[in-house]
Formats: structure tokens, C-alpha cells, sequence
């Protein structure tokens, strides 16, 4: 069977042809909604969020397009160095980070400020899809085979649940399994680690979920499951927002129209919670627009995986895009008082540089995944081989 | 290898559209968790962010006022200005008091209070840091309130009694409410109860038109955020408060004032009657006290003091204050006596200064004796001896009948609290009371208005209405707008002449035990009345031997009370007054204040002259 091999653009233009711009457009979608709710839950004001969250979005975008550009060579080159980066930074966090709300999550690097946890994210999917681009299929489902990306998840993990940032450590988990998922791990080896994790479930609920989470971390599994036993007030800022949401209704309260984002019944409205904002202005409306924008990216994402011809991109793409469609399920689940509260922003709406930028990057790695869909570079290769 | 690759392509694609369809799955729970809370539960929601995005601030009525007969303010609102402090706007409230001192000089407990609150409640609630300032320093504040940031100074409503102690008895005073009074309003009054500066009747009118008096609560709608601040009013979304209703008293104020000041610093009461309508024209107790210092909050020295004072400032002697009658209740024995013709007028008995009871001995008042009196001279001079024996012939019952009648121990209910009923004794109150029977010696006793018998100043007025006017008269304190003549008492008119006949004499004629008090002081006007003494301690012999002889010389707590009751004009009688002196040491301590104070109301005649209600002249009885 004679086999057609497309061709990978090689010049900027070329490139620039070959762009997905419906991805492009939907983020831009995004970045738009993000913008007009931070102008909202400032009152009617570009200070203090809109007004960065556009300069964010642009220098965002601008990087966007430029990650897109570099060949998949470069950075299967730069994964393993960028993953180590990442994992010092953690441990500097550790050692010397600056605390804010009761979490060390920041590492100050003199004029820049920045969450070594976002960098992670990105950093442990392009380790991970390196390490099985490497790795033989037949190589997939063995002990030697797995463990090192199961050390190459445990230890930025280990290192982030002690800050303590429960719902990072879960992001990367849940990104982690799924990459491994994805690079063919077979049923069966599923199966049993599934059986395993449930007795491992039903050992932590003999031995007491209190015994292994921290104690404001327990009282919110416990709000959670009895919301209206509240002794300590733990479900105020979910009932709350719960509320702001309902209180929406179908087409919402109008633009700039919202009275529990601007009275203060929600804490730090532009980050977590924004979404409550924007249903309470704009309804279900709005909200289920906002949920379909995101849908349609993690569609294009599976398309875009799917498209690619080396396991590095696969892996990468589809790493990227559950990371991604993880943040808006936790976010949104958390608001609509589905889930326990867990500190998760809705990515590129919610008020946050480094969470912009690092989603935007991811998002270049996929625009390029998409562009290089075709290129094949072989197995082992190393930087710029 | 090829086969390998392709299969391995599958199994992605596969593997990629199961996480795909769960990622699909995800957003459609999702979408279903919005469309159930925006949708389906959105009305329930919006309830709920209506219920964070308003308060309702309670609005305090004004306080109706109360007003004498002739619409003259005796209980009224004035304005209270008052400096309030937001320490939000001011910053450090230590220092913003400091800065406040050389226009407002602060006490250090003062002080004290302030930062106290200040550290117990939100930053941006007002504190206040003075109350019921003067106009000249408002007036500095307000001046440089520009720069004392978080300095506000404000108006409110405070109660202000214009008479003062005058009517402190009657109109009776409000205070911050307690829990106890809280407890005994309705649940739903709870909040205006507790709105700072609000207060409520304590004693009193005030109490007892507590209802009328309060008014309703107004409310304004604010939009308040998260931690309680307002954001906005919204005045066309609030209801306003309903002042209270005014309350109209049927005294006159100029009376009032007149009597308080007249009794002076005597512990005594006084009561002015209309004796046609028993509308009270003045209820006087003194000492008094300022009600005002109890509607700030009264220091605990000051109340102290009161409560100390051997003359009772805090008592309401007029309706609280009981005394044997003494003489003044011949009145009562005469009528029986007449109106059962146990005796004529015209029939005389003899008096020696004394009579024999078996074993025991009763005096006449006047040691050597009245000679022969008729029933005029006997009430003239006040003949004990005559009235033992008129006494003795009418008989216990039908005198404790004709008592009650007159009202003495009758109940009266002048709608405030605290009014007494005294005592009129009988053989059955007798026997529950002491489990002994009734002997002559007790009818003799009580023939004088001596022993069991007791009367408040308020019934000793009524009685002597009764008798002025022939008309079965009940006290009355609030005015109504038709106060029509008493329906008559049922004596027959030939027994109420030969008893104000008797009344007249007593000041009118030479002989008189009041006579001194004539000329009333009205051109053509004469009065009538009976003195009295209640006597509270009995000279031994012993004293007598060591040189007491005379009242002045006993302690002022041993002394005797002194009683007048009177009425005028006798001809066609208008007003009467009773007038009772702790310890005078005699009935002339107040027979000159009770003539002076009659003679006032009778001259200025406040029944005939238009009150509140313009149209009631022709209500009641003229001048005819």
C-alpha cells in the first residue's frame, strides 16, 4: 500500500496558514467573557482586573502564537529540562515561598511573581508525553514501563499537596491518568488498579478520611455532605454562591446588573466564583454558552490529538486539553455546589496572570500540535534532533 | 509493523472518543446542575438574594404627647442634638475624640464608654458620643464639623417634661426599656423596643396610655452588601412611622403648678374636682422630683436620695397616701344621720368635754367642752361628743353604708396605677381582719373619722364633691369630649343643705374651727369646708410632765397630720379641694394652702372656659 505523507509546514507563513482558528477564536471568546465579568465584578470598572486581564490575554495570545510556531522536535528537546525546572521551583516554593491566604503556592524571582504549580502542569504533560513517545508500545503496560511516570507524577504531587493545594495535586493526578490512559495502558492492568483503588477507598474510610486530610480540608468533605448542618459557617460562601447563580434565572439580571457580585456576599469574586457572576448576569444563558465554548475546545482538542501522527503530540495534546477541561469541570462544579470546595479558577474568565499564561501556552502547544500534525520525529530523539 | 502502527492509531482514536464522550457527559451534568438551579429553583433563589440585598432600618415614631384640659403640653418631644461618631470615616476614634475635645470636653468614663463600643461593633455603625447637648456646643461642632472627619452631628427626639416636677406623679416618666419590658410587649414590638434611644412609659400616664402614646414603627428600605453596609435608601419602597396620639388630661396646668408650688417643700398632697363632672382639675403630691433626670438615665446617687428622703418624693400621696379622715369625715355621719332622721337639725345634745362608754372615757377635742350643739354648730366646731352619740344612733351598717357612698373605701379607677382604696370598716371587716366584734367604742371611733377608718386625698375630694354637689361624681383624668353632670346621688336635698350649711359655718361663721381663713377673697363668693387631724402619736403624761405640750415639739415624723377638705362657691358650688399634710401638726398646715389653691380655680373657673374640645361649653353644667 503506497502511503501519501502529507507535508509539515516549514516557514512562518506556511504556518501561519496552517493555524486552527476556530480553537483561536473560542479562546478569544473566553479571554472576551473573562474580560467583561472582571469589568462587572469590579463594579463598571477596568481597575483593578479587567484592565491586566486584557494586557494578560494579548501577551498570552502573542505567546500563543509564537509556542505554536516551534516544531515538535524542540520540545520534546526541552520537556525533561523544563520538568525539572518546574520541580525545583516547587521545592523553592517549599523552602522559600510567599504565602497567601494560608497557601504557599508563590515563589518571588525578583520582579516576577509566579505559581511554580501552573508551570508544573504544563511541564509534567510534556515530561510525560516524551517519556512515551520513548517507550515501545509493548513496553506500556509493565512494571518497568511505569514506573517512571508514575515518580514523574508522584513526586511535583507530593511536593504541591503539602503547600497545601489539594486541588493542584488532584489536577495532576487526574491529568496524569489520563495520559497514561491514553498511551495504551491495556484494560486489564485498568481493571486491577481499579479494584485496587477501591479497596484503598474503603481502607481510608476504615481508617478515617480525618486521619489524612487537614482539618479545614475535612470540615469542607463535611459541609459538603450535610449542607444544612453548619455549625462553623463552612457552607456560607457555597449556599452564597449557589444563590448568586439561581438567583440568575433564565436570561439573568442584566450586565452590570448583578447585586450579590457587588455586594460582597462572595469572596474574591474575580477569581474562583466568577463564574456565579456571569450566570447571575446573563443567566442560564450565559453559563450554558460559556460551558458550550468550553466543550467545543475540548472537542477541538480531541480532534487535534486524534489528527496527530506522533505519539509525542497525541499524548501531549490530550494531556493539555484534560488538564484544561479538568479546571472548568472542578470550577464550575465547585460554584454549583456539586463538589466540595476546591480552589480552582475557570481558566482565561478567572482573574489570575499565571493561570492565563500557562493556559495560553498550553493552548500553543496544541496550535502547533495541529500545525506539525504530520511530522513524525523519531523515536529517542534528543534536543534539537 | 506497519499493522502494529495502525492498530496502535485505532486504539488512540478509540481510547480518545471514550474520553471525549465522559468529557461531553461532564458538561452535559453540568448543564443539567445550571438548568435545575437557574431554571427550575431560580424563584426560590431570587427570594434569597432579595433577602441579602435589603434591610429594612426601623424608623421610631414621635411619641404622642400629653396635653392638659386647655391643650398645653405637659409631656412633649423636643429636639435632641446629639454628636455621633462613624469611626470608618474618622479613623482612630481615640484620636478623633481627642481632636473632638477642645469643642466637646469628654469625661474620662465617657471616654471609656465610647471606645468600648467602638471595639464591639462594626466600624461603620454611629456611635453616639453625646446626647442632649447644648445649642452652643452643637452649634461649634456643626461649625467645625468640616474638619472633624467621621463627626456627624444629628437631631433626634427626646421626651421633655415643660412642667417638671408638677406632674411628675401623674404624668409619670419614660425610660430605656428592660428586659422585662421587653418581655411584656408583643414579639413583634421587640425591635422597635430595641432601637437605640427608643423609650417606653414607666410610671404613670406614660404607662398607662402606653398604647395610644407609642405610635408605629416606620421602615426604611436600604440595599445593604455582605457586611451590613448601606449602599442606597429607598425611600419610596419604606413606610413611615405613625406618631403616637396625643393624650388629654383633664387637668389645668396653671392649677397644677400653682398647687405643687403652694404645698412647697411639705410632704402633702392636694386634690382639685370639678364637682359636677369629678373631672380632676389638679393632683398634686409633694416633694416631687424632676421626671426629667429619669428619661436620660438617673445616676444611682440621685435615686438614691429619693428614694431616701424621709418625705417620700417618689410616692403619690394624693391617690397612694391613706389617713384616717379625722374630723373632715363628720360630713359623711351628718348625711347618715339627717338622711335616717336618727337626730334633727335643730336638735341639740350637750357637750361636757368628755363621755362615758361603760368603763371607758371619750373626749371631745375642746377639753371644757361645746355646751349645747345643734348638727350646724356640731360640724362648725367640730363637736367630738355630738358626733359619738349621732354616730352611735345611725349605727355601724348604715354608716358604712352612707360612707361608701360618699366614697370613702369605694374603689375609683382614674386610669393610672396606684390608686389606693383605703378603708371603711364594718363589723364583718372587723372579724376577718382582727377575729373580734364590733364594739360601740369602734362606732364612736369611727364617728370622728378616728380608728379603722382611712381615706386617700382623692376620696376625701370625692366626698366632698358628693356633697358640694349632690351628684354621685367619679373621678376623671382624661377628658373626653362630652363629660356630662354626675347623675344625683339620691340625698335628699333638705340633708345636703343642713350639711353645707353646717361646711359654710365652719369658715364663714364666727366660732368656726376655719373661720380665720374668711374672706374667702372673692367679691361675693363664699366657701365652705372641714378641717381635720389625724392624729399619729398620743402625748403620754410623761412627756406632757417633761414640757411637751404643743406639736411643734414632738419630732416631725410624731407629728400629727393635717386635713382640709373645702368647696366654693357654697352657693352654687363648682370646685372642691382636699388637702392633706404629713405631720402639720394640725389641720391649719392645710387649711391655708387648700383655701388658696381654691380660690385660684374658682377665679380662673378652667370648666367653663373652652378646652381641648372648643365644644363642650354647653356640655356642662353653666354658671347659672
Amino acid at each position: 500500500m503506497a502511503v501519501f505523507r502529507e507535508s509539515v509546514p516549514r516557514d512562518i507563513p506556511g504556518k501561519m496558514m496552517e493555524l486552527n482558528w476556530t480553537l483561536v477564536l473560542l479562546l478569544v471568546l473566553l479571554g472576551a467573557a473573562g474580560v467583561g465579568m472582571l469589568y462587572s465584578v469590579a463594579g463598571g470598572s477596568w481597575e483593578p482586573w479587567a484592565i491586566n486581564h486584557v494586557i494578560r490575554f494579548g501577551l498570552g495570545f502573542v505567546g500563543m502564537i509564537l509556542i505554536a510556531m516551534f516544531p515538535p522536535r524542540f520540545w520534546m528537546g526541552v520537556a525533561y529540562p523544563v520538568y525539572v525546572g518546574a520541580l525545583i521551583l516547587l521545592v523553592l516554593v517549599e523552602v522559600n515561598g510567599v504565602t497567601i491566604n494560608g497557601s504557599q503556592r508563590w515563589v518571588d524571582l525578583g520582579p516576577i511573581r509566579m505559581q511554580p504549580a501552573e508551570i508544573m502542569k504544563l511541564a509534567l504533560v510534556l515530561a510525560l508525553a516524551r517519556y512515551y513517545h520513548d517507550l515501545p508500545d509493548d513496553k506500556v503496560t509493565t512494571i518497568s514501563g511505569l514506573l517512571p511516570p508514575l515518580l514523574i507524577i508522584g513526586m511535583p504531587a507530593a511536593l504541591i499537596v503539602g503547600q497545601p493545594d489539594l486541588g493542584t495535586t488532584l489536577l495532576l493526578a487526574a491529568t496524569g491518568a489520563m495520559v497514561i490512559f491514553m498511551a495504551g495502558l491495556s484494560w486489564w492492568f485498568i481493571l486491577i488498579v481499579a479494584g485496587v483503588g477501591l479497596a484503598g477507598v474503603i481502607g481510608i474510610g476504615l481508617y478515617g478520611l480525618e486521619n489524612i486530610l487537614a482539618e479545614y480540608q475535612m470540615d469542607r468533605v463535611h459541609a459538603f455532605l450535610n449542607p444544612d448542618f453548619d455549625p462553623l459557617g463552612i457552607n456560607y460562601h457555597p449556599n452564597q454562591a449557589v444563590i448568586t447563580l439561581g438567583s440568575g434565572g433564565m436570561t439573568g439580571k442584566g450586565f452590570l446588573e448583578g447585586t450579590q457580585s457587588k455586594l460582597g456576599y462572595l469572596p474574591e469574586m474575580q477569581t474562583d466564583y466568577i463564574f456565579t457572576a456571569l450566570g447571575e448576569e446573563f443567566g442560564f444563558v450565559g453559563g450554558i454558552a460559556v460551558l458550550a465554548v468550553n466543550a467545543l475546545i475540548m472537542a477541538q482538542g480531541v480532534i487535534i490529538a486524534i489528527s496527530c501522527k506522533s505519539p509525542f503530540l497525541r499524548v501531549m495534546t490530550i494531556g493539555i486539553i484534560t488538564t484544561y477541561a479538568s479546571y472548568v469541570f472542578i470550577n464550575v462544579g465547585m460554584v454549583s455546589r456539586l463538589l466540595p470546595v476546591v480552589g480552582v479558577p475557570l481558566p482565561l474568565i478567572s482573574y489570575g496572570g499565571t493561570v492565563v499564561l500557562a493556559v495560553m501556552a498550553g493552548f500553543g502547544l496544541i496550535l502547533g500540535a495541529h500545525i506539525h500534525r504530520n511530522a513524525e520525529p523519531p523515536r529517542g530523539a534528543g534536543l534539537f534532533g | 509493523m506497519r499493522a502494529d502502527r495502525q492498530e496502535q492509531d485505532l486504539k488512540f482514536t478509540r481510547r480518545a472518543l471514550l474520553m471525549a464522550g465522559a468529557g461531553g457527559l461532564a458538561f452535559l451534568g453540568l448543564g443539567a446542575r445550571l438548568y435545575s438551579l437557574q431554571v427550575l429553583e431560580t424563584e426560590r433563589y431570587r427570594l434569597m438574594s432579595e433577602d441579602n440585598q435589603f434591610n429594612f432600618n426601623l424608623l421610631p415614631p414621635s411619641r404622642g404627647r400629653i396635653l392638659d384640659r386647655f391643650g398645653v403640653a405637659v409631656a412633649d418631644n423636643r429636639d435632641s442634638y446629639r454628636v455621633l461618631l462613624v469611626p470608618e470615616q474618622s479613623g482612630d476614634v481615640a484620636s478623633a475624640l481627642d481632636r473632638l475635645q477642645p469643642f466637646l470636653p469628654l469625661h474620662d468614663h465617657e471616654r471609656e464608654r465610647i471606645l468600648r463600643t467602638a471595639r464591639s461593633q462594626r466600624s461603620f455603625h454611629a456611635i453616639t458620643v453625646a446626647d442632649d447637648l447644648d445649642w452652643n456646643t452643637f452649634a461649634s461642632i456643626n461649625l467645625n464639623a468640616p474638619d472633624l472627619a467621621g463627626v456627624t452631628p444629628d437631631v433626634g427626639e427626646v421626651r421633655s417634661y415643660t412642667y417638671g416636677p408638677a406632674f411628675a406623679h401623674v404624668i409619670g416618666y419614660v425610660q430605656p426599656p428592660n428586659d422585662e419590658d421587653i418581655a411584656n410587649n408583643p414579639r413583634d414590638a421587640e425591635r422597635l423596643l430595641r432601637h437605640p434611644g427608643f423609650r417606653v412609659g414607666k410610671t404613670g400616664v406614660e404607662i398607662a396610655r402606653e398604647a395610644d402614646l407609642r405610635g408605629q414603627a416606620g421602615a426604611l428600605k436600604t440595599e445593604v452588601n455582605a457586611r451590613g453596609r448601606v449602599i442606597r435608601e429607598l425611600p419610596e419602597q419604606s413606610t413611615q412611622p405613625v406618631a403616637g396620639s396625643d393624650v388629654v388630661l383633664t387637668l389645668d396646668a396653671d392649677i397644677q403648678r400653682y398647687a405643687h408650688e403652694r404645698l412647697g417643700s411639705e410632704s402633702a398632697s392636694a386634690v382639685v374636682m370639678d364637682v359636677n363632672t369629678g373631672e380632676l382639675i389638679a393632683l398634686v403630691s409633694t416633694p416631687s422630683f424632676d421626671p426629667n433626670m429619669f428619661v436620660g438615665g438617673i445616676s444611682t446617687a440621685d435615686y438614691s436620695a429619693l428614694r431616701e428622703n424621709d418625705h417620700n418624693p417618689l410616692y403619690h400621696k394624693a391617690i397612694q397616701g391613706t389617713y384616717p379622715p379625722g374630723s373632715t369625715f363628720k360630713a359623711v355621719v351628718a348625711a347618715a344621720a339627717l338622711e335616717h332622721e336618727v337626730i334633727r337639725a335643730d336638735e341639740t345634745l350637750r357637750c361636757t368635754g368628755s363621755t362615758r362608754l361603760g368603763d371607758r372615757t371619750f373626749n371631745c377635742w375642746r377639753p371644757q367642752g361645746h355646751g349645747v350643739v345643734g348638727m350646724n354648730r356640731a360640724i362648725q366646731t367640730s363637736c367630738d361628743i355630738y358626733f359619738y352619740e349621732v354616730a352611735q344612733r345611725v349605727g355601724i351598717d348604715r354608716l358604712y353604708e352612707m360612707a361608701t357612698r360618699m366614697g370613702v373605701g369605694a374603689e375609683f379607677d382614674i386610669g393610672i396605677a396606684g390608686v389606693r382604696r383605703g378603708n371603711m370598716p364594718n363589723p364583718a371587716w372587723k372579724r376577718a381582719r382582727y377575729n373580734q366584734g364590733w364594739s360601740t367604742g369602734d362606732t364612736y371611733n369611727t364617728g370622728i373619722g378616728q380608728g379603722y377608718v382611712t381615706a386617700s386625698p382623692l376620696q376625701l375630694a370625692v366626698m366632698t364633691s358628693r356633697v358640694a354637689s349632690g351628684r354621685a361624681v367619679t373621678p376623671t383624668l382624661y377628658r373626653n369630649a362630652m363629660m356630662p353632670p354626675a347623675p344625683h346621688i339620691g340625698l335628699r336635698d333638705e340633708t345636703l343643705a343642713h350639711v353645707r350649711g353646717g361646711l359654710r359655718s365652719v369658715v364663714e361663721e364666727v366660732g368656726g374651727t376655719a373661720h380665720y381663713l374668711s374672706p374667702f377673697g372673692i367679691d361675693g363668693v363664699e366657701m365652705a369646708g372641714k378641717t381635720g387631724t389625724a392624729q399619729v402619736y398620743s402625748i403620754t403624761a410623761a412627756e406632757r410632765e417633761a414640757g411637751i405640750r404643743s406639736q411643734a415639739d414632738l419630732p416631725w415624723r410624731l407629728r400629727d397630720h393635717g386635713l382640709f377638705v373645702c368647696f366654693a362657691p357654697v352657693e352654687n358650688p363648682r370646685y372642691a379641694v382636699s388637702v392633706v399634710v404629713e405631720h402639720g401638726g394640725g389641720s391649719s398646715s392645710a387649711t391655708r394652702p387648700a383655701r388658696d389653691i381654691l380660690r385660684r380655680v374658682v377665679a380662673r373657673d378652667p370648666s367653663s372656659r373652652a378646652g381641648v374640645f372648643a365644644d363642650l361649653g354647653n356640655a356642662r353644667p353653666g354658671g347659672a
